[in-house]
């Protein structure tokens, strides 16, 4: 690792002082940014802790009946506390990484990352949350930009994730089994209006909208919704572990048993 | 170079270090508790789980300066104050829980985190349980036995020896 300075300041606004600092990169949990640093694939000149501002952490309820999640919480918090509230949500929290890593890995750093094959992506865009930085609010629909790419600004920090609670919900993913990472991973979600489904771990553009489930789910809530519907295979990962083709069919797959545990 | 100082298995500690030293660095190197042990480097493997406030973590990935004023605790304050194996320990012993060794240290650490959290688990829940800790001797089975058996319950019925 190259050396860098570490500030841990107390509250968010000390936080978003230390991110104008030249080169400044904020850490959550460390658990991408850390092997990150070892491989030097970044060399910020300071890192800005955010595991000790206590206003970012914690899982709550709003009075609108969202769920609010702190943008420094663990995910073995979210596994924990977010259980009665979102169970969908919690269930996906409970098996990202391992225990060590929910343990230090935040909700925040997840979606700051974006990385094309994290679990929250999917959940946050399954869900049309609402993710709520340091300057403003922006809908799930317009913060994904494709992979490792966000609409946060240079220095903007996620101060909290906000989740509309769906009447149903499942995360399915099939996990590479090395990593451990989805190779694809599918998260449904039903609201009274609609189904939103989010899909993460198979594009070349990161997480994505499959809009012909929801579509054809939103009418018809069961796994036979989703026969015969496919996506093509040309614009999904192809790598080592699995050709486009293979992921594309896996997406099928994940929906329907997403659909099935949803209930 | 910063000051941190934190409570190390009950003993304050503290020390220099830089903003990228890892908290198995720190640990390793500067107080020389070299029980924790750095398989990887790639938070892949485990070995090198402490405990951070109570929670298993993989020190090296987590920095130093992230723990200045936490309570951290290795294998090496994991005897019992006379000195004697605790029960994690020596149920490793009894089933073969190890072979070489190299990723024990961890693999108490989690079993600990694991039987604070769930005393009784099932045998599904301590596979589930260890997979961040990679053990390339033991094939696991004794590890996941002795883990059953730490907790108190039955592991007579644990075929495959």
């Amino acid at each position: 690792m190259y050396n860098f300075d570490i500030e841990r300041p107390g509250s968010v606004a000390d936080a978003a002082t230390a991110m104008g600092r030249e080169e400044a990169q904020a850490l959550g949990g460390g658990q991408t940014l850390i092997p990150t640093l070892k491989q030097r694939l970044a060399s910020p000149s300071v890192l800005v802790s955010l595991s000790g501002i206590a206003e970012m952490q914690g899982v709550c309820t709003t009075d609108d009946g969202r769920v609010a999640i702190g943008g420094a919480t663990t995910h073995a918090t979210v596994a924990r506390d977010a259980a009665a509230l979102y169970p969908g949500l919690a269930d996906l929290a409970s098996h990202i990484g391992d225990p060590a890593v929910r343990n230090r890995g935040t909700i925040g750093g997840s979606l700051a990352n974006n990385d094309p094959s994290a679990c929250y992506p999917a959940a946050a865009l399954a869900s049309g949350a609402t993710i709520i930085t340091n300057n403003r609010e922006i809908a799930a629909d317009d913060y994904f930009q494709g992979m490792f790419t966000t609409a946060l600004e240079e220095g903007e920090i996620i101060t909290e994730v906000r989740f509309p609670v769906p009447e149903a919900s499942n995360y399915q993913k099939f996990v590479q089994p090395a990593s451990r990472f989805a190779l694809v991973g599918v998260f449904v979600a039903k609201f009274a209006e609609s189904v939103r489904v989010a899909v993460t771990g198979a594009s070349n553009d990161g997480v994505f909208r499959w809009s012909e489930a929801e579509a054809a789910l939103s009418g018809n809530f069961s796994q036979s919704a989703v026969d015969g519907l496919s996506l093509p295979g040309d614009n999904m990962i192809s790598d080592l572990h699995g050709t486009g083709a293979y992921r594309a069919h896996l997406v099928g797959v994940m929906t329907k048993r997403a659909v099935t545990a949803a209930g | 170079m910063a000051q941190v100082s934190m409570t190390v298995n009950g003993k304050a500690a503290s020390g220099e270090v830089e903003g990228r030293t890892l908290l198995s660095s720190f640990l390793r190197d500067t107080l020389q508790l070299t029980g924790t042990h750095v398989g990887c480097d790639t938070s892949q493997c485990g070995a090198c789980v402490v405990h951070v406030n109570g929670e298993a973590v993989k020190a090296c990935t987590m920095l130093a300066a992230e723990a200045d004023g936490a309570e951290v605790a290795t294998i090496e304050g994991q005897a019992n104050a006379d000195g004697s194996l605790n029960v994690i320990q020596q149920a490793f012993q009894d089933h073969h829980g190890l072979q070489c060794g190299f990723c024990t240290p961890g693999m108490v650490m989690s079993a600990a985190a694991l039987l604070k959290e769930n005393p009784t688990p099932s045998e599904a829940e301590v596979r589930e349980y260890l997979e961040g800790n990679i053990c390339r001797c033991t094939g696991y089975h004794n590890i996941v036995k002795a883990i059953m058996a730490a907790s108190g319950q039955d592991v007579s019925s644990i075929a495959a020896e």
